[in-house]
Formats: C-alpha cells, sequence, structure tokens
C-alpha cells in the first residue's frame, strides 16, 4: 500500500513523539508504532483510510500497547495509568500543537546534556530522524552492533535516572537548547567534513541535520534556531562547488556558478530576520560570516573589513582559540599577512596539541604570501603531521609542492 | 524518585582555605541543607572526613582484609554525600546545583536503587 509507505514517511516520527509522551516508556512506544502501522497496513485496505490517520495510529498504538503490557501481566503503575487516560484525553493530545510539543520533547530528551555526545547523536538520528540503527552505523563509520548498543543504553539511562520527557522552561531552556543545537551542527558537520576517512561530505547527514534545523525552526523559532539553520543552508549551498573529481577546493578556487543560489537566498533572509532581535549569538553571526562570502561574486569581492567585524563580535561572545584563527585570518586579509601573523603564533600553543592543522595551514599561507617559503613549507609540514582527513591531506600535499624552492627576500 | 549526590573536590583546595575561608564555605552548607530539607529535598546526607582517615575492607575466602587508604585514588576526593529526593532527573541537577562545593569540585548525581527480594534491577 503506497499510501502507508508515504504516511509512514511523513507521520511515524510525530505519532512516535507522541506515544512516548503517552506510554512514558520509548522501547514501548516504538513497538506500538510497528504495531499500529501493521494493523493499518492490516486493516485500511479493507476500511478505507480513517479521517485523521495520525489519532487512528496514536490511538492504536496506545491500545495495542496496553494490550502487550495485560499480557505480560505486569500490572504495574503504567497500565494503571495508561488505562484511566487512553479514553479521555485522545483528542485534546492530538491537537496539531500538542503533536508539535512532542516532537520538541523528543528532541530535548534525545539531546540531553546527561547522554554522552556520541549517545546524542545516535539516538537523535534513531528516534527524531527515524533512521534505522544500520543507516545511522554508515553514517558515523561505526558497527552496528556498537550504535545498537549505544543506543539502548541511552534509552536505559532515560528510563533509569528519570531524564523526563519535557521541553525545560525559564533559564534552563537557553542552556538546554544549546545543547540541541550543538548536536544539530555536529550533525551538519559529520556530513559536511568526516572527522576522518577519505569520504569528504557524508551528505545524508547533512540533509538530516538541516532537516532538523528546519523543524526546530518551526517548532521553535528563536534567533540562534533560525541562526543555525540558515548557517546550515549557506554552507551547504557551497557543498557542489566544493569537491571535484574527491579532492578539496578551497573558498578562494571554487566555481561560484555551482553554488546553490536558492538555498543562499533562503539563508541569506534567515540571517537578515535573526540577526536584529534579542537572543541573537554564534550561529547567528557565523551565518553572517557565511552570507558575507556567499553575497561576493568572486573571491576578490569579498567584503573583508565586514568579515572582521563580525568575527570581532564572535570572539566576544565566545572568546575561543578557533575563532581567533579565523579573526586572524580576516584580519589578515584587511590589513595584510603580518598582521595576521602576530595573532596567529600565540595560538599554536593551544591549537597544536589539539590536533587543529588548519593553524599550521593558516600560518603557512600568510607566510607563503609573505614570500617566506621556507618557513610555510615547515608549517604546511607541520599541518601535514596533524590532518586526519585525506582529502585535506592530499590538498595540503599538493600546497606544499606547489611553493616555490627559493624564498622571495 | 530518589537519587543520590556524591560530592567530590581536591581536598587540598579546602586544605589550603584559611580557617575562616573554610568556615564561611561550611556555613553556606548548613543554611543549603537547611534550605534543602525545608524544601522537602533532602533526605539524609553527611560529610566526611579527609581520605586520610579511610580503610578499604575486603572480604576473601570468608577473612577480612584491610587496606589503608581509599579503594581507588582520584584526582578529586569523594567528600561527602547528599540523599536527594527529586522529581526526575532535570531536578536532582538543579539541587545539585545548590551544593556550594560544586563550584570547586564535582558533584555526581545517580539514581537510588531499590532493594527488594526478588526481580532486582541491575
Amino acid at each position: 500500500m503506497q499510501q502507508l509507505d508515504e504516511l509512514y514517511r511523513q507521520e511515524s516520527r510525530r505519532v512516535l513523539a507522541t506515544l512516548i509522551r503517552l506510554l512514558g516508556d520509548f522501547d514501548l512506544a516504538e513497538e506500538a508504532l510497528h504495531e499500529a502501522f501493521a494493523a493499518a497496513l492490516d486493516q485500511w485496505p479493507q476500511t478505507g483510510v480513517p479521517a485523521n490517520p495520525r489519532a487512528w495510529l496514536v490511538s492504536t498504538g496506545r491500545f495495542k500497547a496496553i494490550d502487550r503490557l495485560r499480557r505480560r501481566s505486569r500490572h504495574d503503575q503504567i497500565l494503571t495509568e495508561l488505562q484511566q487516560t487512553a479514553e479521555q484525553e485522545t483528542t485534546s493530545s492530538l491537537a496539531d500543537e500538542a503533536v508539535g510539543d512532542d516532537r520538541l520533547r523528543l528532541i530535548f530528551t534525545c539531546c540531553h546534556p546527561a547522554l554522552s555526545t556520541e549517545a546524542r547523536l545516535a539516538l537523535t538520528l534513531r528516534e527524531v530522524c527515524g533512521l534505522t540503527t544500520e543507516e545511522v552505523a554508515r553514517a558515523f563509520l561505526a558497527r552496528p552492533s556498537t550504535i545498537a548498543q549505544r543506543i539502548v543504553r541511552a534509552k536505559s539511562k532515560i528510563r533509569d535516572a528519570r531524564i523526563p520527557y519535557e521541553v525545560p522552561a525559564g533559564p534552563q531552556l537557553h542552556e538546554r537548547l544549546q545543547s540541541v543545537l550543538a548536536v544539530v551542527y555536529l550533525l551538519y558537520n559529520e556530513g559536511y567534513a568526516a572527522s576522518a576517512g577519505d569520504q569528504l561530505q557524508r551528505q545524508s547527514l547533512s540533509r538530516e541535520a538541516i532537516h532538523l534545523g528546519r523543524l526546530l525552526g518551526q517548532l521553535l523559532p528563536q534567533p540562534e534556531v533560525m541562526g543555525l539553520l540558515a548557517l546550515m543552508l549557506l554552507q551547504d549551498a557551497r557543498s557542489a562547488a566544493r569537491v571535484s573529481a574527491g579532492e578539496l577546493i578551497t573558498l578562494e578556487d571554487q566555481d561560484r556558478s555551482l553554488w546553490d543560489q536558492k538555498q543562499i537566498s533562503e539563508g541569506i533572509e534567515l540571517v537578515e530576520q535573526a540577526l536584529p532581535r534579542p537572543g541573537m549569538g554564534p550561529y547567528c553571526l557565523q551565518a553572517a560570516i557565511a552570507a558575507v562570502h556567499a553575497e561576493a561574486a568572486t573571491y576578490a569581492d569579498t567584503d573583508w573589513a565586514q568579515i572582521l567585524a563580525l568575527y570581532d563580535l564572535l570572539y566576544k561572545l565566545t572568546p575561543t582559540s578557533v575563532v581567533a584563527l579565523n579573526r586572524a585570518v580576516a584580519l589578515a586579509m584587511v590589513h595584510g599577512p603580518e598582521a595576521g601573523l602576530e595573532l596567529i603564533d600565540p595560538l599554536l600553543e593551544d591549537l597544536a596539541p589539539r590536533g587543529y592543522h588548519l593553524a599550521y595551514a593558516a600560518r603557512a599561507e600568510l607566510n607563503r604570501r609573505l614570500g617566506r617559503y621556507e618557513q610555510a613549507r615547515r608549517d604546511y609540514e607541520q599541518a601535514l603531521a596533524l590532518v586526519e582527513q585525506a582529502p585535506e591531506q592530499r590538498h595540503l600535499e599538493r600546497q606544499l609542492s606547489s611553493l616555490p624552492t627559493v624564498d622571495a627576500q | 524518585m530518589k537519587y543520590i549526590a556524591l560530592v567530590y573536590y581536591r581536598e587540598q583546595i579546602m586544605n589550603d582555605m584559611s580557617q575562616q575561608e573554610w568556615d564561611a564555605l561550611n556555613q553556606e552548607c548548613i543554611a543549603g541543607v537547611e534550605k534543602l530539607v525545608a524544601d522537602g529535598k533532602m533526605l539524609d546526607g553527611a560529610p566526611l572526613l579527609s581520605v586520610d582517615t579511610a580503610t578499604t575492607v575486603r572480604v576473601r575466602e570468608g577473612r577480612i582484609t584491610t587496606t589503608d587508604g581509599p579503594f581507588a585514588e582520584t584526582r578529586e576526593q569523594l567528600a561527602g554525600f547528599y540523599l536527594l529526593e527529586a522529581r526526575d532527573l532535570n531536578e536532582a541537577i538543579q539541587l545539585g546545583g545548590r551544593i556550594p562545593t560544586a563550584r570547586y569540585g564535582s558533584i555526581e548525581v545517580r539514581p537510588v536503587r531499590e532493594l527488594r527480594a526478588e526481580d532486582n534491577e541491575r
């Protein structure tokens, strides 16, 4: 039944999110979800599709779960509560608003900071995005058994330590939203630039992250949520130009006609809406920087002064060495390579031990521009010693081999 | 639901305090405990003397053996515990955040397991 496949894709995550709230248990809700769809496959060809399929699926799922609990003859508290509420609240709990809240609850629970980062990523992909365990494993280049175990452990912790199924209120919302946004952006980056191995763009992960960003944007349209969505859209718009025959193409050398202009205008519009609002933060600023790059017709046209001003603001909000490095590169474009180098040198102490090869790559580039090829060569070699990703490595090797052998001075 | 909040910090930090600072921190802890108890959130708790006073006991082949010190040397040492009553982990985390020594060390929050005659959780 093709209609049911379609419905599964559209509705299964919504139905699951509501079932988890009603049943108070991830595993029970998943079983109920599958039983509800199995019942639909069985009954709908005869009876026709009900007027509100989602409500039918939720209520069928809930009754299936009650049956299942009865069969297990576990007359525990859950069962009693379930039977009491089953008749009363079906309609009110299925209003669109309540279902939206359930989806947010699911996202906030899967991204709870009491879970490890790996568990948050796996659980979010599995429960919120509906990927299979095998798909999650493929995305992280891990064994399915490893991912399955990670998900089982996370669900056990949610149940046993009683992580509540709720969207936090008040001051906690801001802090917890950071955890959610961090998970989405990590997913995006896993797709954008795989942290190890030869696969430069695991695009399915980027797509899932953008999908999640859109969902969050609908459910919780705060400036930083819109900022993150804009950032992902703007970076993703360059993906076709970023790789050619498996090789990395830097921003400077990209064929800008390959950039996705529709995504760029959507991203720019989102940034322009989010930036002036209170609650604007690091994601909005990073999106604004990406927007300035996207607006430049050629690399030479880039408005580096504006980018530097945005990095100044970003550094005030998040004074990290990585932001300082990017700011130094922008500053070098405005005030010259020597000014940039002065800022980069003190950062190496912090960034090099963390394996951040881009610090040496940036210094190499500035030294090259100054004609200090010997120093640039040493910097590229140090960057190569730290780099893990094969396309990045080949890019650095090309840069290194293209250096003139004698210093310009 | 009951949670235990295990308080860890580097004892050296406390040893480096003046008597006045250390007493002030203890007064803060007393006030915190009074507030938690008044809110119905704290069931029990106690601070511990230094790990220098710890003795580890094991029973092997029916015989008690004792060794000097805690069972594991850690960067931060166990300094006390709070038995908390909380609706869920989110509330337990908030309550743990109210413990004054969280500013110096770490609070490990864990659900308490019920001892039953059968069907015990692991």
